[in-house]
């Protein structure tokens, strides 16, 4: 009964985390361009201006307009209640495995394209067209980096693979995880938008990829949709953190293990985005018919990851 | 890498303070409620609209998103799209081939809203007044809460400007 | 009770067919051939549950009926009854769909009589070669089976390319036919014909005998199954049939190409080495590739949802593939995984391919076009159909709750568990398959982004979508059935899957009951190696979205809303041509997989006469031809054609040439027959 009520909170705090994570990203760059930045918990202040504000929905814009933020939104907080972020095991851990969560995200994806078809826009059909293909382009390597993992543990279930290499420290620094990590690292660039597969603070619709779907909502649906790509975000950081380097989560349910977990995890958080904020500010955004080519050097990491796990095995 | 970050070290903060200023070059004209205020006060999201400028206030504006400037520190940002915004930050006489564009992107702008009309242009058509091109001010096409005078204004004056319709200007 | 349930079946489909023939006008004709239709499918699906859920087979032996080749045998096991469990799924909201959909033909140009009769008879020969018990009613019921749908493909007999479509269909069909011959003839070895007698003898068979048997039996089913190369007919044959008929063969016929399969290969053979369940694999891989890289560049709706069959068939014949190379390991719970999920992905596309049909004859039913870029808004105009087709859209694109998941997780898992193969060349190929598949699965969520969205969503891209009317109650019915038939099978594997292990148990040597995979309310493989519950997570999902709003009164979020005009940059107006298109959407992937695709291009600007800046009509067009057209099936016609042009020259015309032919021909015969 805890467990149920643990992940339930664990759920609710991925949630608040989730905007203070994305404005450390902001606050950081703004600080390599040598300015005062707007502070690192300017996203609370957004949403909350968000849900004050009125709407106006097209009227071209059909039920799927307004169904689609909701259903992006509650496929992120689904995610979130099955990865493991401050404990395992999970206790939803019957309900799904790795797999399940690759499939979540991409129901979110697939709402959210056709919510950009819907008004009518031609910057949202470009926005939905660019968004699918990076997200087809990016599966194959997302699957083939489970398979890695899963073939190390001997099993798809997230906390079984988490305290395989709890219980087995050597498997982080082999091969096959390192190169998984690898192929892992770029598919999350791609499929939270960030550089260099898309500028998330982008004004120009040409250039856009998640942007572009979002340009006719406002007020509230706005609020979801823009909630949900930052727990995005969180929750890729967190499968990177925790899938690799799972020490500092609570195998015990006790308030002290429980404490140590979130602060390892805001840790973790803070490091995946100090390296990020490096990154984007170091390199400029490929051209869009470049990124199979990026997307394509991932999924060959994964091969070889999977290779090399399978051959130490 | 390292020696672009050695560079950013070097440099520093270069975020100059905004100084309260007394000069006349910011005038509201309606003001906003407390409630709006309250709303709008710590994120502020930005449309800009030329409606026919010489672009000279516009180099101003962009200004405000470099080192120096920086609107992000107040919570103002700039977006894409007006659905996006609370603000739109109008410069130029409105001509009349975008008095209907910036009717449709008032009208496209979810309430609550402020205006900021920036530099002479907007407030008295400047040296356009009269033009055959020349729609009219831009208060005459959608109602306005501060203008900043100028030609063209400095970009902290623009921010001072910004900010007195948020009632979060410096004062002295 | 069997043999009433057979009896009433045979005699509804007769009863279909009479009705047909008195006259199939009005409303009422039409409704007594669909009733027909109807009860015999339900009797047929009633037949085969009771035949899995008893676990006694159902016999008739009717040796006078033909007495070559050991007369007319019918045995209907648990493995035929699956399949005609899936006829029954498919057929029943077809046959009430085809009631609405078929009062477009009272015109006069396509005959109601003989599609009622051929519809009745399609469904008939289906049901009973799934119950056949012997090689010569196999065979005959088969090709009964390829007759009745080539005539129901060129029902409308007024367009000429669904002539062409039907020529393409019958010559496949029947090249498949004498790959069935061959194969049957090596397996009964001059024997009984009997596949109770196969079954024993074909243990004795040599080695090569058994090579060929697979090779040829795996062509032929698979050409009617429409695995690459032999898919060509899919993409012709399916737009031209009448919606319902294209549900039927895509969600019903080309499975039966898939039981074929697993009735020769499993079954009667008993399995094989390892090769073959490599080659099935091999060839799923890159059916399911092709298929949906195919699907992607098609505007034409049908022929992509056509397209779409030949990447689902792709993914079965993965799971079947993987099954077949854990079974010649001996590795039966394994085995077990890899055939239930591609059986489980065999009934899910029944249905998911099934509603998207009759979706998409929904769809040209109002407006009368196949292409996508005629239409648009139509998620307006016709709320229902557009709901069906999401919900379809949704459950081939893999998304959970919906049944795609279920099926496309198991085949992942039976391909994840391929390390436990002994032979590390081919486990390795495991991952590569893998990968392979995700991308198909990605790609297909694309595709129908783009299918749904264009033909549904904005604003009409012509008077036709303009004017589209919502479908006819009967048509309704049929897609809701489906669409329902689509949501159980996703939110309750746990009642399918053990359903399916009593399908396979048995079959060759696979054990009688299959242990290992278990299920409460989720499933799990073996050694626990996955665990997932679509039936929580639907749970989950539906109650997570139901907190949305609650919060949103809790928080006094700012309700309101207001209507207005798309965001278009201050434009004056907003006309369908500013919309995106079919072409444009998928134009990135075209560039992605370019050297694939090989797109011609062909741009012709007309400009003003008085100046090259102005501009007054841009003319693009761009082709692709698919590959296998281009390079063998192009190539074997031309070679065909050249052939018979020679031939052709012996056809002088004249009468006395001919007696002089037949003359010289009764010579060479009478000195055969003294020298042999």
């Amino acid at each position: 009964m805890t467990g149920y009520v643990l992940e339930i909170a664990q759920a609710f705090l991925a949630l608040l985390l989730a905007p203070g994570l994305v404005g450390f990203v902001h606050w950081l760059k703004a600080r390599l361009q040598n300015r005062r930045g707007a502070p690192p918990w300017q996203p609370y202040f957004e949403l909350n201006k968000l849900f004050g504000k009125e709407m106006i929905v097209s009227t071209n814009a059909s039920w799927l307009f307004h169904l689609s933020p909701y259903i992006v939104f509650a496929s992120a907080i689904a995610v979130t209640l099955l990865i493991p972020l401050i404990a395992v095991p999970l206790s939803f851990d019957s309900v799904g495995d790795l797999l399940l969560v690759v499939y979540l995200l991409l129901i979110g994806t697939f709402f959210l394209s056709l919510a950009g078809l819907d008004p009518g826009t031609a910057f949202g059909g470009m926005g939905a067209s660019r968004e699918m293909t990076v997200a087809a382009i990016a599966e194959p390597t997302l699957a083939v980096a489970i398979f890695s993992l899963a073939i190390g543990a001997g099993t798809t279930s997230l906390s079984r693979i988490v305290t395989g290499t709890l219980a087995n420290p050597g498997v982080t620094i082999s091969p096959g995880h390192m190169l998984a990590f690898a192929a892992l690292f770029i598919v999350t660039l791609a499929e939270t938008g960030r550089l260099p597969v898309d500028n998330p603070s982008t004004h120009l619709e040409l250039t856009m990829i998640h942007e572009a779907m979002i340009l006719e909502y406002s007020g509230r649906y706005l609020a979801l949709v823009e909630w949900a790509s930052w727990l995005k975000l969180l929750i890729f950081f967190s499968l990177l953190s925790n899938l690799f380097v799972p020490w500092g989560l609570a195998t015990v349910l006790t308030p002290a293990a429980l404490a140590i977990a979130i602060v390892t995890l805001i840790l973790k958080l803070a490091v995946f985005a100090i390296v990020v904020a490096l990154f984007e500010t170091r390199i400029a955004k490929l051209r869009l018919f470049r990124v199979p080519e990026l997307l394509g050097v991932s999924f060959v990491l994964a091969l070889l990851a999977v290779t090399s796990s399978f051959l130490l095995k | 890498m390292p020696s672009l970050l050695q560079k950013i070290f070097r440099t520093g903060i270069v975020t100059e303070p905004l100084c309260p200023d007394d000069t006349e070059t910011v005038q509201l004209v309606q003001q906003i409620d407390e409630s709006v205020r309250r709303l709008l006060g710590r994120a502020l999201a930005i449309r800009e609209v030329d409606t026919g400028s010489c672009n000279g206030c516009e180099i101003e504006i962009a200004g405000l998103t470099g080192p120096v400037y920086d609107s992000e520190r107040f919570g103002i940002h700039f977006v894409a799209s007006p659905r996006h915004a609370d603000m739109l930050l109008v410069t130029g006489p409105v001509t009349h081939n975008m008095e209907v564009p910036l009717r449709k992107t008032y009208d496209a702008t979810p309430d609550p809203k402020l205006v900021v009309a920036v530099g002479d242009c907007a407030q008295t058509c400047g040296v356009f007044k009269g033009s055959y091109a020349v729609a009219g001010s831009v208060d005459q096409i959608i109602p306005v809460n501060v203008f900043v005078r100028g030609c063209p204004p400095e970009p902290a004056d623009i921010l001072r400007g910004i900010l007195t319709a948020l009632d979060r200007a410096p004062r002295k | 009770m069997t043999y009433s349930l057979f009896l009433l079946m045979i005699l509804a489909y007769t009863a279909g067919v009479l009705a047909a023939l008195m006259g199939a006008k009005g409303k009422s004709g039409r409704g007594l051939v669909a009733l027909g239709a109807v009860l015999g499918a339900g009797a047929g699906m009633a037949l085969g549950a009771t035949v899995i859920v008893s676990g006694t087979p159902f016999s008739l032996l009717l040796p006078d009926l033909l007495p070559i080749g050991g007369g007319f045998v019918l045995h209907l096991d648990a493995l035929g009854s699956f399949f005609l469990i899936l006829i029954g799924l498919v057929a029943i909201p077809a046959a009430i769909y085809g009631v609405g959909y078929t009062a477009a033909y009272e015109d006069g140009r396509s005959s109601l009589r003989f599609l009622g009769v051929m519809f009745n008879l399609f469904l008939l020969s289906m049901g009973l070669v799934t119950m056949a018990g012997n090689v010569l009613t196999f065979l005959l019921m088969w090709e009964g089976m390829s007759l009745t749908s080539y005539f129901l493909v060129i029902t409308e007999t007024s367009e000429e390319s669904t002539l062409r479509a039907g020529s393409w269909y019958a010559a496949m069909t029947h090249a498949g036919l004498a790959l069935l011959l061959a194969a049957f003839m090596l397996l009964t070895n001059g024997g009984s014909g009997s596949f109770a007698d196969l079954r024993v003898n074909s243990a004795a068979l040599p080695a090569t005998a058994r090579n060929a048997i697979f090779l040829l039996a795996f062509l032929g089913f698979g050409s009617k199954a429409g695995i690459v190369p032999l898919h060509v007919w899919l993409p012709k044959a399916h737009p031209a049939a009448p919606s319902h008929v294209s549900a039927l063969m895509s969600g019903v016929m080309i499975k039966l190409g898939i039981y074929g399969l697993l009735r020769v290969v499993l079954d009667l053979l008993g399995g094989g080495p390892a090769w073959w369940g490599s080659l099935v694999l091999g060839f799923g891989v890159v059916s399911a590739l092709l298929g949906v890289l195919y699907a992607l560049m098609e505007h034409d709706l049908k022929r992509l949802l056509a397209y779409h069959s030949v990447e689902n068939i792709g993914i079965i014949l993965i799971g079947i593939g993987a099954g077949f190379i854990f079974y010649s390991y001996g590795l039966m719970t394994l085995a077990a995984l890899g055939l239930i999920g591609g059986l489980y992905h065999t009934l899910n596309h029944a249905s998911f391919k099934g509603l998207l049909f009759l979706g998409a004859g929904s769809v040209l039913h109002a407006t009368h076009t196949r292409n996508m870029e005629k239409m648009g808004g139509l998620i307006k105009r016709m709320p229902w159909t557009a709901l069906f087709f999401l919900i379809g859209s949704v459950a081939i694109s893999a998304l959970p709750p919906f049944n795609g998941f279920a099926s496309e997780w198991l085949v992942f898992q039976s391909l994840l568990a391929g390390f436990n193969i002994p032979k590390p060349e081919l486990a390795v190929l495991m991952p590569v398959a893998v990968g392979m598949l995700a991308l198909t699965s990605g790609l297909a969520a694309a595709c129908f982004v783009k299918a749904f969205g264009i033909s549904f969503l904005a604003l009409p891209r012509s008077p036709e979508a303009e004017n589209a009317q919502e479908a006819p109650l009967s048509m309704r019915i049929g897609m809701g059935i489906l669409a329902l038939a689509c949501i159980v099978l996703g939110v309750a594997p746990v009642i399918v899957v053990p359903f399916l292990g009593k399908v396979i148990s048995g079959l060759g040597h696979l054990p009688q009951t299959i242990t290992g995979l278990t299920f409460n309310l989720s499933l799990q493989t073996p050694e626990a190696f996955g665990q997932v519950s679509p039936t929580l997570a639907a749970v989950g999902l539906f109650l997570i979205l139901a907190m949305i709003p609650v919060a949103f009164r809790i928080f006094r979020v700012n309700r309101g809303l207001r209507l207005g005009e798309t965001w278009g940059c201050g434009r004056t107006g907003q006309t369908p041509r500013m919309e995106y298109t079919a072409t444009a959407f998928a134009e990135p992937l075209r560039r992605v997989f370019a050297e694939l695709y090989r797109p011609t291009k062909e741009l012709s600007i007309d400009f003003h006469p008085d100046s090259k800046y102005f501009v007054e009509s841009i003319e693009y067009k761009s082709e692709i031809t698919p590959l296998f057209d281009r390079w063998f099936y192009d190539p074997l016609l031309r070679s065909i054609r050249f052939v018979s042009r020679q031939v052709q020259r012996l056809q002088g015309g004249s009468l006395h040439l001919y007696l002089v032919y037949i003359a010289i021909l009764l010579v060479i015969l009478l000195l055969a027959a003294r020298w042999l």
